[in-house]
């Protein structure tokens, strides 16, 4: 159940034309009603900014708005999963993250209930909006939390993919989206599966591991140093958790160095997980954990903070430059 | 005009040995807590002992249940937001033939599935898991919506603490599901009037409590809490009228420790240990009756 949702607002222009990656969240979850799975949703005030309202519109009966209740929506959506609902709620990372971190352990994970958690714009991509409203923190909380898949796609169609390949994952999944104006990795009806990283390229000086909305920019600055002339590779390692160890301990037994890279504070996340295997496996490859260095972003648009912070694909190949020379 | 639910034949008339049934389900709640707490050697005895007649009135009377089926999907639910008077609920499920008395024996020992609080997955019977207060009425919530997305029809009990009602989470539900018309989700507040740190009232007031549902869009309605008869019509009649579409929340009137004289009258028993003599009196004095009205 839902408001009134006006076409013509702007709110709902703006998902046309502004944000066309959210537009996979929606699609692959009425494809999926379509087909017979027992799909709901549920959005906190933010059908607009998710860019739900496209399944609220077709199916309104399996919507439901919670209103700015986000705790209240995570555990309601454990009450939904027993009964049989596959319930995907979706709100900003950070509130889902950090405000609904109980509920997520609690009535989620520790219940073991097939909930699907969405968090979008995470990341420093809510720009000037401030800190209230970043999560940079998400990624390590959420790895934390027993029987709780990580992922983190890095496109609308790897987003599509996973969504899709969620409905034979018995588990409670995170999934950590941006914020729909990422630019396409990937082509519409991409594979994907949970666990298994995708490996762009080997490369003997340094391996680049990147997730989410990393993986464009990262892929950009393995383009130039390739064309440099630099022996570097890429692995998109989109499933935090359960973490791909064999594909990282492949790349660090083929690299000097192991870098990194996430929208994502270096402590605890992608960087910290990577860590915890190279030292587990007492590798001899160097790591780099390239990321927000453990402070708060300053404030600014978007795209003028993924300069500042070296998360752009100059700032990407910059970094990895002074590292390997 | 009300519609007759399936289970209409229960808006009739209560008769004394359906009274006296509860009457005795109440106390059995009460002595199987006693016992089980000998066990872990320490426990919520009077958290348990103020809602004996809810747990009673729910499992025996209210509550649609199959014996030996408690993933039945036709089932009505039950949540507790006070999940830490779950050694009272525990019993009832051995009763019900949920799982055997060999685990209820176990109670809280190693690996044993059995808890202070109740866990879902381990535990077949228990609809939810809770421990942290403030997650169940929206768990509630949750499951009336799902059985509304996938066409399947059950009453949703929620049993909240008086001192819950100091929780934003519990409040976000109520206002969550007025709205969405959640007309079979039914709260119970067992308005025992202590929680951990002294009174309700005193710690942070509540009152007053019927007004604040009632102005959240909830029917409320309440009752002596230890008074089976009364509990049991009350609860009679909100599942004879299927029509409706506001949420109701039952405020039971109970009082904490109830059955034990020394718990009622000291306010420091929301946790704590008897030791073996002083089970005994506690025993004797719950036979002795006086307890459920």
């Amino acid at each position: 159940m839902n408001g009134p949702i006006d076409p013509n607002s702007w709110q709902y222009r703006q998902i046309n034309a502004r944000a066309p990656g959210l537009s996979y969240l929606s699609n692959a979850l009425i494809e999926l009603v379509e087909e017979g799975h027992p799909v709901v949703a549920g959005t906190a005030d933010l059908q607009y900014s998710n860019g739900l309202v496209r399944f609220a519109q077709r199916f309104p009966e399996r919507f439901t708005q919670f209103g700015i209740s986000e705790q209240n929506m995570v555990s309601a959506a454990a009450g939904m999963a027993t009964t049989g609902a596959m319930p995907f709620v979706a709100t900003f990372a950070s509130f889902l993250a950090l405000l609904c971190c109980e509920q997520i352990r609690t009535d989620v994970a520790y219940s073991a209930l097939p909930v699907r958690l969405i968090g979008h714009h995470a990341g420093i991509s809510l720009g000037f909006y401030g800190t209230s409203h970043h999560a940079t923190e998400d990624l390590a909380i959420m790895r934390s939390i027993a029987d709780l898949t990580v992922v983190a796609p890095a496109d609308g169609p790897q987003l599509a993919a996973a969504v899709r390949a969620s409905v034979t994952h018995a588990q409670p999944i995170y999934f950590r989206i941006g914020r729909g104006q990422e630019p396409k990795v990937y082509d519409d009806g991409v594979d994907f599966k949970f666990g298994q990283a995708v490996v762009h390229a080997e490369g003997s000086e340094l391996t680049m591991i990147a997730c989410g909305s990393m993986v464009h920019p990262s892929r950009e600055a393995f383009r130039t140093l390739r064309a440099a002339g630099k022996s570097v590779g890429l692995i998109d390692m989109h499933t935090i958790k359960p973490l791909d160890t064999n594909a990282i301990l492949s790349a660090a037994a083929k690299s000097r160095v192991i870098m990194t890279i996430e929208e994502h504070n270096i402590v605890g996340g992608l960087g910290g997980a990577v860590a915890e295997v190279l030292a587990e496996a007492g590798s001899p490859a160097r790591l780099v954990r390239h990321g927000i260095r453990d402070e708060y972003s300053l404030i600014a648009p978007p795209t003028h903070l993924y300069r500042h912070y070296q998360l752009d694909a100059a700032g990407i190949e910059a970094a990895i430059r002074e590292t390997i020379g | 005009m009300k519609s007759r639910s399936p289970s209409s034949d229960l808006a009739t008339l209560l008769d004394p040995s359906r009274v006296a049934l509860l009457r005795e389900k109440a106390e059995f709640v009460r002595l199987e807590t006693l016992r089980l707490i000998q066990i872990a050697k320490v426990g919520h005895y009077s958290s348990v002992f103020s809602c004996a007649e809810i747990f009673a009135t729910l499992y025996y009377d209210a509550m649609r249940l199959r014996r030996g089926e408690p993933q039945w999907p036709g089932r009505d639910r039950f949540l507790m937001g006070k999940g830490h008077a779950a050694v009272g609920l525990y019993p009832l499920l051995v009763d019900w033939g949920f799982f055997s008395k060999d685990i209820l024996d176990g109670y809280t020992r190693l690996g044993n599935p059995l808890g202070d609080h109740p866990d879902m997955r381990k535990v077949p019977g228990i609809d939810f898991s809770s421990g942290s207060i403030g997650h169940a009425l929206s768990g509630g919530l949750g499951m009336v919506l799902g059985g509304r997305a996938t066409k399947q029809r059950f009453d949703v009990y929620v049993l909240l603490g008086d001192g819950e009602m100091q929780e934003g989470q519990v409040w976000e539900a109520a206002l969550s599901a007025a709205h969405h018309k959640a007309g079979n989700l039914i709260a119970i507040v067992d308005r025992n009037g202590y929680q951990l740190d002294g009174q309700v009232n005193d710690i942070i007031g509540i009152e007053p409590l019927a007004g604040k549902w009632s102005a959240f869009g909830w029917q409320v309605h309440e009752v002596d809490g230890h008074d089976v008869a009364a509990l049991s019509t009350l609860l009679r009649s909100i599942k004879t009228d299927t029509n409706r579409t506001q949420p109701v929340c039952v405020i039971a009137r109970t009082s904490k420790g109830k059955g034990v004289s020394y718990m009622e009258t000291e306010p420091g028993w929301h946790l704590g240990y008897l030791a073996p003599a002083d089970e005994a009196l506690a025993a004797e004095e719950i036979k002795r009756g006086g307890t459920s009205q």
